[in-house]
């Protein structure tokens, strides 16, 4: 049987879900933040099998912004749970429940 | 034997991302997080297998140098850093667990159904070639303003990463 598109666009929906069930189900913030990648990840997949499939190099391009945004979003979002974590001790998202510092 | 290949290559690479994925967000057996970062890792390796297939060369490098190098490091770095090992030993309530895993179910059978329904063209022979020298002709003429803004992007990340982490945060 042939692989087409749509049977990388079930895997990319499928990787999606887990991330998705990630950021439920897991209270550690460090995992969720992992889940989050998952999620991104998933996404860039969809997005290099429609550049592939539709013989168009602009979704490659978009994966490429996806990936760096992703990076810088990564650093900045893993130094505010660094600063979080001197503040209050903790990373776990049942313990971080009130706005103030 | 040409066709046969890729598919097997295809079916071995998405199920191997599935399965480290899963192992990545809810594994049975341990919770700690350097764990689900290493499953993380194998999940982007799969991944950049499967870009490879796809014929997208150079982002299958970039996902291998950027996310399973920089990003993961940064993470175990955090991890290490932070020393969460006495957070492991909290339960996690049944009833959450499982109404988490419906609802997400429910969105999983949402998407695929769209793709089943859409009925994508299948079977059509794929042309695009994700070479350097193609992503790089198109990266730098038609989205030559993006590249710029996005080098902006990592300068104003870089000086917050390095306002956020000083001692005395206001």
């Amino acid at each position: 049987m042939i692989v087409g598109l749509h049977h990388y666009l079930v895997v990319s929906a499928l990787l999606f879900s887990l991330g998705l069930f990630g950021v439920l189900a897991r209270r550690n913030l460090l995992v969720i933040y992992m889940s989050l990648e998952l999620m991104l990840n998933a996404a860039n997949l969809a997005l290099v099998a429609f550049s592939r499939y539709n013989a168009n190099l602009k979704g490659q391009v978009m994966v490429f912004f996806i990936i760096t945004v992703a990076a810088a979003e990564v650093a900045v979002g893993l130094a505010l749970i660094v600063a979080l974590y001197r503040r209050r001790g903790t990373a776990h998202v049942e313990d971080l429940n009130s706005l103030r510092l | 034997m040409s066709e046969l290949l890729p598919s097997a290559l295809f079916y071995a690479f998405a199920g191997l991302a599935l399965v480290f994925g899963f192992l990545c967000v809810a594994n049975p057996l341990s919770r700690n997080p350097v764990t689900s970062a290493m499953f993380l890792v194998l999940t982007i390796v799969s991944l950049a297998g499967l870009y490879i297939l796809l014929h997208a060369f150079f982002l299958a490098a970039i996902q291998i140098l950027v996310y399973a190098g920089a990003v993961m490091v940064l993470f175990l770095f955090v991890i290490m850093l932070l020393n969460l090992e006495e957070e492991e030993r909290r339960k996690i309530r049944g009833i959450t667990l499982g109404l988490g895993a419906l609802s997400v179910a429910v969105i999983a059978g949402i998407l695929i159904r769209a793709v089943v329904a859409a009925r994508p063209s299948a079977g059509t022979t794929p042309l695009v070639e994700g070479g350097i020298r193609n992503l790089g002709h198109t990266l730098f003429t038609l989205y030559l303003l993006p590249f710029e803004a996005m080098s902006l992007l990592l300068l104003v990340g870089m000086v917050g990463v390095i306002l956020l982490s000083k001692k005395d945060l206001k």
